[in-house]
């Protein structure tokens, strides 16, 4: 091996080493404070160890599992409402001929353009009025908006990448529009929308700012109970609930990993 | 299902108001097996789409048997379609695409089974049930798409360049087993295809298209040997044209131009009086396989012929083309049917 040759190498070992660093570095921190009972400055690593603060976060009436629950339901409620207003938008997006069908396209990334938190402070507004602020049908409502964006564009997407003459075959065969739309197009397009589901989950898990303006007090989400946390200094509380936060993401990367495998999705709707 | 015919009055298409198909009549005979030929772009795809009711027509009717089936959506129309890109639905095993028809008509789980078994085993691909579409090679799938259309039976059949996608020896061993399905089927076929050679091959009748017109609804037999203009035997292999001259043989009255077959022209053989003659200079001499193409330099013309033996450039020779073997065109370049010969007009 030349000179040359085991340098870059070294170089290479360096460079992963220091991306390493980066990633898992803050998630490093944040298992440490989890886990530490004692830990002030100037100590480098905390002084004692434990797990006094999950039991202290897990008592009944701390709320976490009650943010845990709210969290997940409010996720998979906005996975429902985009999704049930993204395939039949994506599918009329990709396959029927609209005027202005880009511009239309352009319109739903509009929310995603501006800030969005003079968007989330006008909803509360709104929503005030209505007597939605504090219910959980307002924040689905405040979570599924920015989900909406990537539903439309993944479904949209997906629709447009099934095979046409896969649907005629099926109408030549007998198919009515319905029951070609649900044996032959959903099916095929099912990768597509399991992953933009996927992704209005992950950005539901960790919405802040709209739950924050429309569901806080009544209404408390992991994030929130984070904040709160962090606000207050109490770092282990905030590290471990940011840990839970953890846990459905990781699931969810595990089930996209899964559905982005081809042999996989040869499989689906089987 | 009874095997029906198929009319076409007067159909006309308009695609972006662009006319993609101006008022095609055609009468297709119940059982007989129908090519529609033409180059790429000349509508004969849309038509077979327009059958099937993907395209909707700008004027006319197509009826099946005795009824209208022009403004029917395409569930209902009863035509089965096997498309260019067999659209087998790969999320579906073999035997879960052929049995989708028949599930579509509420035929129950165990009688749509043993249809399945049966036309697998008609295509030779017993015991394919379970496999996915995606493993299948190229001919597997034409055939696995060819009994999808067929397993419901249909009084049409549409085939849009079913063999197109295949290896040339695949689609020679394909062709004259499609012929032969559907002749022991006695299903009214309509095939859509570039390939002259296939539509020759496998046709009652071929209905040459160009530019979105009919130029010529003919058997193989007359369209070879009388193609209706310059343009359309060109497509049919007539590769040669030439002008008449006075000493050529009689052909019809005011024909300007004679067309003929490179195969059917020969290099330095004894002189026949009824054959046509030109001389030339050998401007390029190929080997084909079974013999040698030359070209000859003639005054203002390029004409090829074949030959045994390799013959040197530059050199001289006389090229010689059978009086059968000449296809007459008028000023027109329209064909000009020749004076005695009428025993193979269909």
């Amino acid at each position: 091996m030349t000179l040359s040759k085991r340098l870059s190498q070294i170089g290479l070992g360096l460079m992963l080493g220091l991306v390493a660093f980066i990633v898992f570095g803050p998630l490093l921190n944040l298992a440490m404070w989890a886990f530490a009972e004692q830990w002030f400055y100037p100590n480098r690593f905390p002084t004692d160890w434990g797990f006094a603060f999950w039991e202290r976060v897990f008592r009944p009436r701390a709320g976490a599992w009650e943010s845990l629950f709210n969290t997940v339901i409010v996720a998979l409620l906005a996975v429902l409402v985009s999704m049930s207003l993204a395939i039949p938008a994506g599918y009329a997006l990709a396959r029927q001929a609209l005027p202005m069908r880009n511009l239309i396209m352009l319109l739903f990334l509009l929310p995603q353009a501006f800030p969005n938190l003079p968007i989330f402070v006008n909803i509360a507004a709104i929503f005030y009025q209505w007597g939605l602020n504090g219910t959980l049908v307002g924040v689905v409502l405040v979570h599924s908006l920015p989900g909406l964006v990537y539903a439309v564009w993944i479904a949209t997407a997906s629709f447009a990448t099934v095979d046409r003459s896969l649907e005629e075959a099926a109408r030549n065969l007998g198919a009515s529009p319905l029951r070609c739309f649900n044996d032959i197009t959903l099916p095929q397009a099912l990768p597509g929308l399991l992953a933009a589901s996927i992704f209005v989950f992950l950005d539901s898990i960790d919405e802040f700012t709209g739950t924050f303006f429309v569901g806080a007090p009544e209404i408390t989400t992991l994030p929130l109970l984070m904040f709160n946390a962090s606000m207050g200094g109490n770092y282990q509380v905030a590290a471990i609930t940011a840990l839970i936060l953890l846990i459905p993401s990781v699931g969810f990367m595990l089930v996209i990993e899964r559905f982005l495998k081809a042999d996989v999705l040869a499989r689906i709707g089987r | 299902m009874r095997t029906e015919a198929l009319a076409l009055n007067d159909v006309t298409i308009d695609l972006r108001q662009q006319r993609i198909l101006e008022s095609i009549h055609l009468d297709v005979e119940p059982g007989s097996f129908t090519c529609l030929l033409g180059p790429s772009g000349c509508g004969k795809t849309t038509l077979l789409r327009a059958i099937a009711g993907f395209t909707p027509l700008s004027r006319g009717d197509i009826r099946l048997g005795s009824k209208s089936i022009a403004h029917l959506p395409p569930e209902k129309r009863q035509t089965a379609m096997v498309f260019q890109s067999y659209a087998l639905w790969p999320h579906m095993s073999v035997g879960d695409n052929l049995g989708y028809p028949l599930k579509l008509r509420g035929i129950s789980r165990a009688e749509r089974q043993q249809r399945v078994a049966k036309i697998l085993a008609r295509l030779e691909l017993s015991g394919f049930e379970n496999r996915a579409v995606t493993q299948l090679s190229g001919g597997q799938r034409q055939r696995v798409a060819l009994g999808r259309a067929l397993i419901i039976d249909p009084p049409l059949l549409l085939l849009d360049e079913p063999l197109s996608n295949l290896d040339a020896a695949i689609r020679r061993n394909l062709r004259g087993e499609l012929r032969r399905l559907q002749k022991s089927l006695g299903i009214t076929t309509i095939m859509v295809t570039h390939d002259q050679e296939e539509a020759l091959q496998m046709a009652d009748q071929i209905v040459l298209m160009r530019a979105g017109e009919i130029v010529q609804v003919a058997s193989p037999q007359h369209l070879y040997h009388h193609p209706a203009d310059i343009a359309a035997a060109r497509f049919l292999g007539v590769d040669n044209t030439v002008s008449c001259e006075e000493h050529d043989p009689p052909s019809a009255r005011g024909a300007t131009k004679f067309g003929f077959r490179t195969q059917d022209a020969v290099i330095n053989m004894p002189l026949n009086a009824a054959a046509l003659t030109r001389k030339g200079r050998v401007t390029d001499c190929l080997y084909t396989g079974n013999g040698y193409q030359v070209s000859l330099s003639t005054d203002g013309e390029e004409l090829c012929a074949t030959t045994a033996s390799p013959i040197a450039l530059g050199t001289f020779a006389t090229l010689q083309v059978p009086e059968s073997a000449l296809i007459s065109f008028g000023p027109d370049d329209r064909h000009m049917p020749p004076l005695d010969r009428h025993e193979d007009i269909a």
